[in-house]
């Protein structure tokens, strides 16, 4: 069979990208516009100025990762683009050109789901990886225990009941004075500090073996800083970083292990955000060793919100013959394993 | 000259092809669907109805805003989306100016005004010049035996309050003694306001005419190119609508340096 080349479009969030990708794990661009500046200034994403800054870059993306890849629209044999989930507005946008590009050049059009995405990453660096494998898809917007039954086929055995991992790391991040984006900030800082210092609850879920909590979590820390002020004690934020940091790790490495020990996983993959977070993927990896199960993550710049994983996922969907037409919609809650 | 227009700025998906005097297809749809369901499969089957050639069309009208910010991004991404594989320019028609073309060649002033919420309307007033009068004396320069600009803009598209609007209306009326054609959805949102301010002789658009239509876009686009030429057009990666409004959370956090200040 000849090369398949698929243009690959992501504007879920606050990342417009566009990636050139062969057979599903030869990225040939990955080019990612971040608009974390513009949004630094607000505390947080905010989806309208997003929606604005996709729409003012998204044709310069595009075209850059056709120049990277050496390659034009000629070339392209399918269009893969995240229709889901995520802020509605940015989404449109990736879905309209890309609908619009397919369209126009009468190429194949597919709509894949954005944790389907995190979780193809790991196929690019790890040529020998195949399903089936377990995967902890955790982001600002995610927090997924997720059976990889096969390509494109998925079980969700657990998920976070409020918020995603990488929200909790932003919120106490902001409460702590580290700023925004927390992700990388807490973990910089939690490098100084003592994980044991202080204990916050596990975010588990009563009476659910996989599922996630963390606004507890959240509560637990901004409790503690609150009694702290009120007694006008001083408050290490090394600590506070490293304890809660420790604290969402532990829950996470937990769950996965338990999910490892019950489905018998020989491999386990981690992805999204979160999972450049060093002391997860540190912890991750030695369970797993212990466990003798073989361990995979991407690197980081395949962690954050990208599209060479769009395309990698869209890969495997086109070889299932699976497309999408004119009506693709943005769908801002879509599930995974949905259509 | 052809030209594929868009419309997808308010409630209604519209798409039309402009090839010089002849509207080959206008497609106009006002219903529940959102713009993303709708318009790419109606540009899909105006393609295949008209088996148009993409490479044929020489430009991609869109009307570039002000509108609903979500409907203007649909149609901005699909006409960029569009220009970049074919390689072709893109016209941004002001909104209101495309919804002015509806009644091309009226001696009323014709004010068309989106619903912009909280008694604001996004509106512009325009007239057209006298059109007949110059096609005999210059001979057939375009389609409309027309050199210059039909459309005279007597207040460029705005955000304003209705009754500022009505205001600005009557002065004009009176100042050129004619009569006034108001349309779009904001004059149906506000017709009771209208009423109670506007004090000139005017009448309503009809269903048919009142609103979004992209054979008006592509009317209007082949004008600013004839007129303006290169100055008018804009590549597809330059291209980004024309809100007129700052996002809400830009808007607010000006308020408080401001306030600060």
């Amino acid at each position: 069979m000849s090369d398949v080349k698929i243009l690959a479009i992501e504007s879920s969030c606050d990342e417009t990208a566009a990636s050139v990708v062969v057979n599903g794990r030869d990225v040939r661009s990955n080019v990612i516009s971040s608009q974390i500046d513009i949004h630094t200034l607000y505390g947080g994403v905010v989806p309208e100025i997003a929606s604005r800054k996709h729409i003012e870059r998204i044709n310069q993306v595009v075209q850059e990762s056709l120049d990277k890849a050496q390659m034009t629209l000629d070339d392209i044999d399918a269009i893969g683009v995240t229709y889901g989930p995520g802020l509605v507005g940015a989404l449109l946008v990736g879905v309209a050109e890309a609908k619009a590009i397919a369209w126009a050049r009468n190429l194949p059009l597919i709509g894949v789901h954005h944790i389907e995405g995190h979780i193809s990453a790991n196929y690019i660096e790890n040529k020998e990886l195949e399903p089936p494998f377990g995967c902890l898809v955790v982001s600002g917007g995610h927090t997924h225990l997720v059976l990889v039954k096969d390509y494109g086929e998925y079980e969700i055995l657990g998920k976070t009941a409020d918020d995603a991992a990488g929200e909790a790391f932003d919120k106490v991040a902001r409460a702590i004075g580290l700023g925004y984006p927390g992700g990388p900030k807490v973990d910089k800082a939690a490098k100084e500090g003592d994980p044991l210092a202080i204990e916050f609850p596990h975010g588990k879920v009563r009476g659910s073996e996989y599922d996630f909590s963390f606004s507890g979590l959240k509560s637990a820390v901004l409790n503690f800083l609150n009694e702290k002020r009120m007694k006008g004690e001083e408050i290490s934020v090394n600590d506070v970083a490293a304890s809660f940091q420790k604290s969402v790790v532990d829950v996470l490495v937990e769950h996965s292990m338990h999910a490892v020990n019950e489905f018998g996983f020989k491999k386990f993959a981690i992805a999204g955000g979160v999972a450049s977070n060093s002391a997860l993927r540190a912890a991750m990896e030695e369970a797993c060793r212990r466990r003798h199960v073989e361990f995979y993550r991407p690197s980081p710049i395949l962690c954050t919100d990208n599209a060479a994983m769009i395309g990698a996922a869209a890969y495997y969907d086109y070889l299932k013959g699976i497309r999408s037409d004119w009506s693709l919609n943005a769908v801002p809650n879509l599930k995974l394993g949905e259509r | 000259m052809k030209i594929l227009a868009i419309d997808s700025s308010g409630m209604p998906a519209s798409v039309a092809v402009l090839e010089d005097g002849l509207l080959t297809a206008e497609y106009t749809v006002h219903y529940q669907r959102t713009h993303s369901q709708t318009l790419l499969p109606m540009m899909d089957e105006v393609r295949t109805m008209l088996g148009l050639d993409l490479e044929s069309v020489d430009a991609v009208a869109i009307a570039g805003g002000p509108g609903s910010f979500t409907g203007l991004r649909i149609g901005s991404a699909t006409a960029k989306g569009i220009g970049m594989a074919i390689d072709r320019p893109l016209i941004n028609v002001p909104t209101l100016e495309g919804m002015a073309y509806n009644f091309y060649g009226t001696d009323c002033i014709v004010a068309p005004m989106m619903d912009a919420r909280r008694s604001q309307v996004f509106a512009g007033i325009y007239s057209f010049r006298d059109v007949a009068g110059k096609r005999e004396e210059k001979g057939n320069e375009d389609t409309f035996g027309n050199r210059e600009d039909p459309l005279e803009i007597l207040m460029d598209q705005e955000p304003v309050d209705v009754k500022e609007l009505c205001a600005r209306l009557d002065a004009l009326a009176k100042k050129l003694g004619r009569k006034v054609l108001l349309m779009g959805d904001g004059a149906v949102s506000y017709r009771s306001l209208i009423e109670e301010n506007l004090t000139a002789v005017h009448s309503y658009a009809p269903a048919h005419l009142n609103e979004q239509k992209a054979g008006s876009v592509a009317a209007r686009a082949m004008d600013l190119a004839r007129v303006f030429g290169e100055e008018k057009m804009e590549s597809a990666a330059q291209h980004r609508p024309v809100y007129l409004r700052v996002s809400q959370a830009e808007r607010i956090r000006a308020e408080k340096e401001n306030g600060k200040g």
